[in-house]
């Protein structure tokens, strides 16, 4: 053993840190078979849903030109919340946080890695998710892969820091129960996939203001009219940082 | 090199250690005593409410990923995932690190290719434990800390570890570890910190702490003895005065006090006059865990 010991104990550098904890994290998710039918299986089937339906007839495309874009947000809810925060509470009860926090990662280097694999993860999604609606005769706009992609780069930082939240102040088992339902919640009323004016009078007022609603309006405005609306920039905004402030605020580290 | 000074938390208070390098540093206590709050502090992994602690003197809540890639550290319920195998998961945390061991080395050292296709989830307690030890070694740190590391371990892998952790000791690293093992600490520990309630309350080196008497009657002494004979024997004039004679159960004997290698020879020979052979005979040094029975008492909390 003495040979193994050598004097020179240091860290690997912050970025190789971090590319490891995500590729770590990254490859975790995609061998679990329950985060891979949340992050591909059950989107693939609300797009042929929507496309085989007339759902979203008249809403001024294509049926899957109108139904993508929601899924595209609605992948982002699934890895950067639902997927994500599952993965985090359990971690935190199994004291994985607490171990990886007293290594060079640190808990900074912790967030950055499960931001890492999120990004990752859900750009896989967007390939898969864009070469199946390819192929249902799904046409975006050229220009409007920049801004979108942006989008769900926000969308993402919401959920996750909406996710993370929740992982840290709940039991694994309240966090799996609170990510599902919201998820399932969200995913039909939350003005995510199905726009909010097909939605009931009741919730087309709030689905605006919800992390779902605003992601969803601002993927189909960016898709379908080439437009960023502004408010729903700033609600998603809005809500990273409080979201991100309260996970700050109150996460538990064990 | 790690010292902890004043106030901590409302559990450990009036707590002071020194860990040295090159040395095996116990903190020895009954359960709830504090052992585990006092090393979590020393981690960073708990923010202490006051007093200091000094951690290759930095302060530990404060600590960047300069200072912890200088510590390992081996938490009492692993913290590895259970979804992970043992040699992956090794690689993962060594590539934390700027300059790890030798992953195959380490894990052929522990013993961790007996199982290294099982997922952490089935792993057994000691299997556990040896890889969460592995881990917190894998980036070559200066100090290291090992919250209960032989909870669970066979008697094969707890000499494994502790052959492992005395070699550490001997090339320099400095060791801290709880236990509420007193056979640990006897075997392992070059110092010895007996904590209770959440302050220290004796601390030397293992043979210091078998020389003190902490116990207001001055029966623990160095020695005592056991034997097995025949009920209702009347002895006590053979042997020198100041020892304690007790017959537990019947035919069961004790001898207690500053015995004496004449004390044994007259009592053999009073066996032998009396064609007396006892069924067992057993003399024992203090134990520490007679010091600690002393120090805490011996009713359960």
């Amino acid at each position: 053993m003495s040979k193994l010991l050598s004097p020179n104990a240091g860290p690997a550098s912050l970025p190789r840190r971090i590319i490891q904890q995500g590729r770590y994290e990254t490859i975790t998710m995609l061998r679990n078979g329950e985060q891979l039918i949340l992050a591909i299986v059950l989107p693939l089937m609300a797009l042929i849903g929507l496309v085989v339906t007339p759902m979203l007839d008249g809403m001024g495309g294509s049926r899957v030109d109108v139904a993508t874009p929601g899924i595209l947000a609605l992948c982002a809810m699934s890895t950067a919340f639902t997927g994500q925060g599952i993965a985090t509470g359990f971690d935190r009860r199994y004291g994985v946080l607490r171990f990886l926090s007293t290594t060079p990662l640190g808990r900074g280097g912790l967030i950055a890695g499960k931001i890492l694999a999120v990004l990752v993860v859900l750009f896989l999604q967007v390939l898969v998710v864009g070469a199946i609606a390819g192929l249902l005769g799904w046409q975006p706009r050229p220009e409007a892969w920049l801004p979108g992609l942006g989008l769900l780069v926000l969308g993402a930082a919401a959920f996750t820091a909406l996710g993370l939240l929740v992982a840290g102040t709940v039991r694994p088992e309240a966090t799996l129960a609170i990510t599902n339902l919201l998820w399932i919640l969200l995913g039909a009323l939350g003005g995510i996939v199905v726009p909010a004016e097909r939605l009931p009078a009741l919730a087309q007022g709030i689905v605006q203001f919800l992390p779902s609603g605003a992601l969803g309006e601002a993927l189909r405005d960016a898709f379908l009219l080439g437009a960023v609306p502004l408010p729903a920039v700033v609600i998603l905004l809005l809500w990273t940082v409080l979201a991100g402030a309260a996970a700050i605020r109150w996460f538990k580290w064990n | 090199m790690a010292s902890l000074d004043g106030k901590m938390l409302r559990v450990v208070s009036g707590l002071s250690l020194v860990a040295e390098r090159g040395q095996v540093t116990a903190l020895l206590g009954a359960n709830g005593a504090g052992k585990t709050t006092t090393l979590e502090c020393a981690q960073g992994l708990q923010k202490r409410t006051g007093g200091t602690i000094s951690l290759l003197g930095a302060d530990p809540d404060t600590a960047g990923a300069d200072l912890r890639a200088r510590v390992g550290v081996m938490l009492q319920d692993g913290g590895l995932p259970p979804s992970a195998r043992p040699i992956p998961l090794l690689r993962h945390v060594a590539g934390m690190y700027r300059n790890p061991m030798d992953v195959d080395a380490l894990v052929e050292r522990l013993g961790i290719d007996q199982f290294s296709r099982t997922t952490v989830r089935r792993l057994s307690g000691g299997q556990k434990q040896r890889l969460a030890l592995a881990a917190a070694l894998v980036g070559n740190p200066e100090i290291l800390f090992l919250d209960e590391p032989s909870a669970g371990l066979d008697p094969q892998s707890r000499q494994m570890v502790f052959d492992l952790i005395a070699e550490l000791r001997d090339a320099g690293m400095g060791i801290v570890l709880t236990t509420h093992l007193m056979d640990d600490a006897e075997r392992l520990a070059d110092y010895v910190y007996i904590i209770d309630g959440g302050h220290n309350v004796v601390e030397g080196t293992v043979a210091e702490l078998l020389k003190h008497d902490h116990s207001s009657d001055t029966s623990m002494t160095d020695r005592t003895l056991y034997f097995d004979a025949p009920a209702g024997l009347d002895f006590a004039g053979v042997l020198g005065a100041g020892l304690q004679i007790t017959e537990t159960r019947s035919g069961s004997y004790t001898i207690s006090g500053e015995l004496t290698p004449n004390d044994l020879a007259a009592l053999t020979a009073w066996w032998a006059e009396r064609n007396i052979l006892p069924a067992s005979l057993r003399l024992e040094a203090r134990s520490l865990e007679d010091v600690f029975l002393d120090i805490s008492g011996r009713d359960l909390r």
